[in-house]
């Protein structure tokens, strides 16, 4: 005799219902977890510029943020300006500071402008913003500017501090997917520190950018102004990506700081 | 085991050794290759699965004698994904460093073999206790080899363990390094979990020979 369970009608019902209850139980977490997951991408945000710029807990080997509970301070007081700049065609268009750009946008801080949001306004021919956050570290001034691309499996992206040689004074990369052990190294420490003291700009002042470089012959990156760093072992289209994503985003800023310069002299 | 039964911890200690998922089933093959480069990876994978497998297996369990055998596994599908979305949204807002860790995981998560296999051979037909110690049971049997394959993977490829330099310092040529011996690449390389894997599956079964099929 053919089970209850094996009535096509009795499927049909069984499907919508498992649908509508799964779907409801999904929607419900989702609404009711958002303010406490943008609240820490907030704080991630603000934890990963800070990194960036050289204010952190590490120690030896290992990558500690500022606390949770220090944070917004600590970048209220840290991070001085934070520009909007509007870029098209290979010039700066406008620029914006925090307070007029958060006059225009319903009060959103620079800091949480979507930097893949913008790549695509970009592709579409519509300037492209670009945020620039203006801090000091040991009474030096640092330009942090964010940078996105594509790693071997899904989106990496970062935070570069620079000074006004456009000489790296801090570098932060993430990642969404990358493999652990390989790509996702991208996240370590010893990685990342490489970047430090690296020239993006030639002696002319033309951008140059940073590779990520197999068979690097200088290991230790003592060399700075070699425009490479060492490449991580099995890594080889993240580090690509890592390149790429550096000489896109950073290469846009170069007109900014070129009138820095001519400001400054 | 005093609390449980000899045929109750049977199911948590057969897929541990002779009946272990990975070397004697050779299911769940593709995570076990993919993140095993790191030990901290492969421990935080074990305990994702468990979670997953030991939750899901239940609600299969007590879901079991209402699932319409047609369309059985797209509910199986459902309930894995769901359990993964939610632990996954849960870290996020609760526990976001941890949630960035495993979310690289969780896609593997519902892919795993395992744990529909679970479903499929065991849940349907055993109630919610027995299906939980099978689902826990089959999970540390998963995350014991993911730990093994991670931990030789990660100490001969980056001489590290959880991160940690245990071998000395690679660039200042320090401790084991200052002899000569040098990182082996290919260690982090998939093919070396799949050779790894092997190797254990081959220790098991010379050790038993029962396990060998004709």
């Amino acid at each position: 005799m053919e089970k209850k369970t094996d009535k096509n009608l009795y499927t049909v019902i069984f499907a919508v219902v498992m649908v509508l209850v799964v779907g409801s139980l999904l929607a419900f977490t989702a609404s009711s977890l958002k303010p406490a997951i943008s609240e820490n991408e907030r704080i991630e945000k603000q934890q990963n510029i800070l990194y960036a710029m050289g204010y952190n807990q590490n120690e030896e080997t290992t990558i500690e943020f500022i606390s949770t509970d220090k944070v917004a301070e600590m970048f209220k007081t840290k991070v001085k300006d934070q520009l909007v700049l509007e870029y098209q065609d290979g010039k700066i268009i406008s620029k914006q500071t925090r307070q007029e750009y958060m006059d225009a946008n319903d009060g959103q801080e620079p800091y949480l402008i979507d930097v893949k949001k913008q790549q695509a306004e970009a592709k579409k021919g519509n300037p492209r913003k670009l945020p620039l956050f203006i801090g000091e570290n040991e009474g030096k001034t640092y330009y942090v500017a964010p940078i996105y691309g594509k790693g071997l499996w899904d989106a990496i992206w970062g935070f570069i501090a620079v000074d006004e040689d456009m000489i790296v004074r801090g570098t932060f990369f993430d990642h969404a997917g990358e493999t652990p052990g390989l790509g996702a190294n991208i996240k370590q420490r010893y990685f990342m520190d490489d970047f430090y003291g690296e020239h993006l700009l030639t002696s002319n002042g033309v951008f140059k950018g940073i590779n990520v470089a197999k068979g690097n012959n200088d290991p230790k990156n003592e060399r700075k102004t070699d425009y490479k760093v060492d490449a991580l072992a099995g890594a080889t289209i993240t580090g690509d990506g890592v390149s790429a994503m550096i000489k896109a985003d950073m290469g846009l800023y170069v007109p900014y700081f070129k009138n820095l310069k001519n400001e400054t002299n | 085991m005093g609390i449980l039964s000899k045929k109750d911890s049977k199911l948590i200690t057969d897929p541990l050794a002779d009946n272990n998922p990975i070397t004697i089933q050779v299911l769940g093959i593709c995570s076990a290759l993919a993140i095993t480069a790191e030990l901290k990876a492969s421990l935080v994978m074990g305990i994702a699965v468990m979670f997953v497998l030991g939750v899901g297996n239940v609600v299969i369990s007590l879901m079991r004698n209402i699932i319409p055998s047609k369309i059985r596994i797209i509910v199986q599908l459902i309930v894995v994904a769901a359990l993964v979305i939610i632990v996954d949204q849960v870290l996020k807002a609760y526990a976001y460093e941890l949630s960035k860790t495993l979310s690289v995981f969780v896609g593997l998560i519902i892919t795993n073999c395992i744990i529909m296999g679970r479903f499929e051979a065991f849940a349907l037909g055993n109630g919610p206790w027995r299906s939980f110690l099978d689902g826990i049971g089959n999970a540390a049997g998963y995350a014991l080899i993911l730990v093994a394959v991670g931990f030789f993977r990660e100490l001969l490829g980056s001489g590290t363990l959880f991160g940690y330099p245990v071998l000395g310092d690679a660039i200042e040529k320090t401790g084991v390094y200052s002899i000569g011996y040098e990182n082996n690449g290919f260690m982090l390389m998939p093919p070396m979990a799949l050779i790894i894997v092997g190797l254990i599956i081959w220790a098991q079964r010379s050790r038993n020979k029962d396990l060998i099929e004709d």
